[in-house]
């Protein structure tokens, strides 16, 4: 094995792979949410980046307010955050089905902006502190990085999500009825199947995916207003590679890209921002339904 | 409707005119516009608290009572050049904007100081750092006021070689504020006989540290010194914990770090860090009377240098338009720097040729979370550093307003 490559040592560039898949895990995550929302309602849910940074806050107000810590915010935050989710698809979103995407994408994108402001408003920009769980500290040497015990949690935990995720709608009865009902929804709905509420539940599910999202990063990064902001476009150029709607395509493109990005931060730092979009742009060049989107 | 109100405020006009004390405001109002980051990254350090700073002067000054029509708005420049050179243009044309103020982001404020210039106006930067605008970017219409990279540089990074940290690797962001940063520490540091092992550039705004964090820490650098600030920062601090990074042996020195940083961290993650400051709320009776005021109007949150430093500029800014009864850029700005300094902030100091605002800075330790008596009792003062050396020294700049 060759010590260095391009001049980067090659146990640093092992790290540097790492980094970049636990960065994709975030990645997947959201984008999963995003693509399960925009495959099953057909709304592309700009709220995303918002609902990811309630997610984070609702972990702090559990631990700050009630003295609930991680493993409740765990399962307490996605249902608390879910049923906002919930409310919005039943008060506004279910209005627009009929309509155009556009509006669902300005509706959800106006709403970001106001959850935004609000939370701005109230606790500032520089963010709140959030404590990582006892058990969860520490780290392992693997003699070519120390690998925090915490990110190697998160990977494992999204990965597990993202397939089980991928599990239910593609080889279940219930995803059946899901894919089935956007297909063709009259159809599914006379045989007897609620699919407004499956819908609901659906849109509660992919926003209740970006709150856990949410309590994965409130250790790692300051618990801020901005926090979502900063990721959901770079989320959404995932989501555009990977193939709009497409589960698998969004988990394997959020990994990808999260390694992409990582070596990115190695060789050329000052672009790490910007490769993305490079990449989008060129898939869209070149397969404009992205690399796993059908039609 | 439309003449009457042009009548009126024909008459208004004429009315205020006759006073002879008000014959050269242009406007009949001295207006400040305080532009800096509102929504962003740097809105908790500069953001509405320097708006209400900037109030506060124009309060504590008396203006209304000594016959000064002052009126203070306020733009949010999103951290971007090209929106902070519109606003500043648009303020200057059509909006009667006499002064700029704060202006944190050193590439916007570098845009503005070029127009303003350009335009013969004001500008008082207190929130930006690149220690250009008082060296080759220097402009008789601008006073840069609180810190500079220089100072930080040279408070932070001296104590920090002199204490054994002798060789460094730069986290730096990829602005014209982190280039500064990096450049004049990089500087000190070699000064003081230690060496620089690597640096890496991460984008401005960045959230996500472990990648460059990781790179800091295979160079075996003793200091990883992190030239970002505001949200950068805290993330970086709060990631290098995770990656045992201090555990390892390395030390983080952020190079520009402040109170509300601080606050944002949370002691447990901030102790120990040593930076450089020139304000401080807990420094005399003078600046936590002014602390409490600022707070109480302000949710509770303390005041950053860059408020204090706002409201210190906006103070003597006034002092100079009543002294000259004009409000002209170019010579309010003259005034300024020939009237010594003088305010409950900063004490006495000085405005030398170049736009220099000097006085003393404070070499700060964070507290260990028991040391600390509750929320905002962050910080021990280490040092001192006089006012005649807390900045650099005029002649080395490269300033064109200085003759050598």
């Amino acid at each position: 094995m060759p010590d260095a490559i391009f001049g980067i040592p090659t146990q640093a560039l092992f790290g540097q792979l790492l980094i970049g898949l636990i960065n994709g895990s975030f990645y997947a995550l959201l984008s999963l949410g995003l693509a399960v929302i925009f495959g099953l309602l057909n709304i592309i849910n700009f709220t995303h980046g918002a609902q990811y940074m309630m997610g984070a806050f609702c972990a702090y107000f559990l631990a700050n307010k009630l003295g609930l810590g991680y493993w409740w915010s765990l399962a307490i935050v996605p249902i608390v955050v879910g049923v906002t989710g919930v409310i919005i698809e039943r008060l506004m979103l279910a209005r627009l089905y009929k309509l155009d995407h556009l509006y669902g994408l300005l509706l959800t994108f106006g709403l970001a902006l106001i959850i935004q402001g609000g939370f701005r408003h109230q606790f500032g920009s520089s963010g709140l502190p959030y404590a990582m769980p006892e058990r969860l500290t520490g780290g392992f040497n693997l003699g070519f990085m120390y690998l925090p015990v915490y990110r190697a949690w998160v990977i494992v935990a999204s990965l597990a999500i993202c397939l089980a995720t991928w599990f239910v709608i593609e080889r279940t009865k219930l995803g059946s009825y899901l894919r089935a009902a956007t297909e063709n929804s009259t159809l599914v709905q006379s045989f007897g199947v609620n699919v407004p509420r499956m819908i609901t539940l659906t849109y509660g599910f992919g926003v209740a995916l970006a709150a856990l999202a949410g309590v994965f990063a409130a250790p790692i990064y300051q618990v801020s207003p901005l926090m979502g902001a900063d990721l959901i476009i770079v989320v959404f150029a995932v989501v555009v590679i990977g193939g709009m709607g497409s589960i698998l395509g969004s988990v394997v493109t959020g990994f990808g890209l999260g390694v992409v990005e990582g070596l990115t931060k190695v060789f050329f730092p000052e672009a790490s921002n910007t490769v993305i979009f490079v990449i989008m742009a060129i898939v869209l060049m070149f397969r404009p339904q992205g690399l796993f989107g059908q039609r | 409707m439309r003449f009457k109100r042009k009548l009126l405020a024909v008459s208004t006009a004429l009315a205020l005119a006759a006073t002879a004390a008000h014959a050269q405001i242009s406007g009949n109002v001295v207006k400040i516009g305080v532009m800096n980051d509102q929504s962003g990254t740097y809105a908790d350090l500069t953001g509405p608290g320097s708006t209400l700073a900037a109030k506060m002067a124009v309060e504590d000054f008396k203006a209304k009572e000594k016959g000064l029509n002052v009126e203070v708005v306020f733009a949010d420049h999103l951290n971007k050049p090209d929106v902070g050179s519109q606003i500043a243009t648009k303020w200057y044309d059509s909006e009667g904007v006499d002064v700029i103020v704060d202006v944190p982001t050193s590439s916007v404020a570098l845009a503005v100081n070029q127009i303003t210039k350009d335009k013969k106006k004001a500008f008082l930067v207190s929130g930006a750092a690149s220690s250009d605008l008082t060296g080759k970017a220097c402009s008789p219409n601008t006073i840069h006021w609180t810190y500079d990279t220089w100072a930080l540089a040279n408070g932070t990074g001296t104590a920090i070689v002199k204490t054994g940290g002798s060789s460094w690797f730069f986290l730096t962001a990829d602005y014209a504020f982190g280039h500064a940063l990096e450049r004049d520490t990089e500087a000190v540091v070699l000064k003081n006989g230690g060496k620089v092992l690597g640096k890496v550039r991460h984008p401005f705004p960045s959230s996500d540290f472990s990648s460059f964090l990781l790179q800091a820490q295979a160079s075996k650098a003793k200091i990883i010194g992190l030239a970002n600030a505001g949200a950068d920062t805290t993330n970086a601090i709060k990631q290098a914990a995770e990656f045992g990074i201090v555990k390892g042996g390395q030390n983080l020195a952020g190079l520009l770090v402040f109170l509300p940083d601080v606050h944002a961290l949370g002691l447990e993650k901030a102790q120990g860090l040593i930076f450089t400051e020139t304000f401080y709320w807990d420094l005399n009776d003078q600046t936590r009377a002014w602390t409490k005021r600022f707070a109480a109007a302000h949710g509770g949150k303390y005041p950053s240098m860059i408020h204090a430093g706002v409201y210190s500029a906006v103070m003597h800014y006034l002092k100079a338009v009543t002294a000259l009864k004009s409000d002209d850029g170019t010579r309010v700005i003259a005034k300024m720097k020939e009237t010594p300094t003088d305010d409950p902030l900063f004490g006495k100091g000085t405005i030398r040729a170049d736009g220099r605002k000097v006085h003393q800075a404070y070499l700060v330790e964070v507290k260990k979370p028991s040391e600390s008596k509750g929320p905002y009792d962050y910080y021990k003062i280490r040092a001192t550093i006089p006012a005649d050396q807390a900045f650099r020294p005029m002649d080395q700049g490269d300033c064109p307003l200085v003759k050598k």
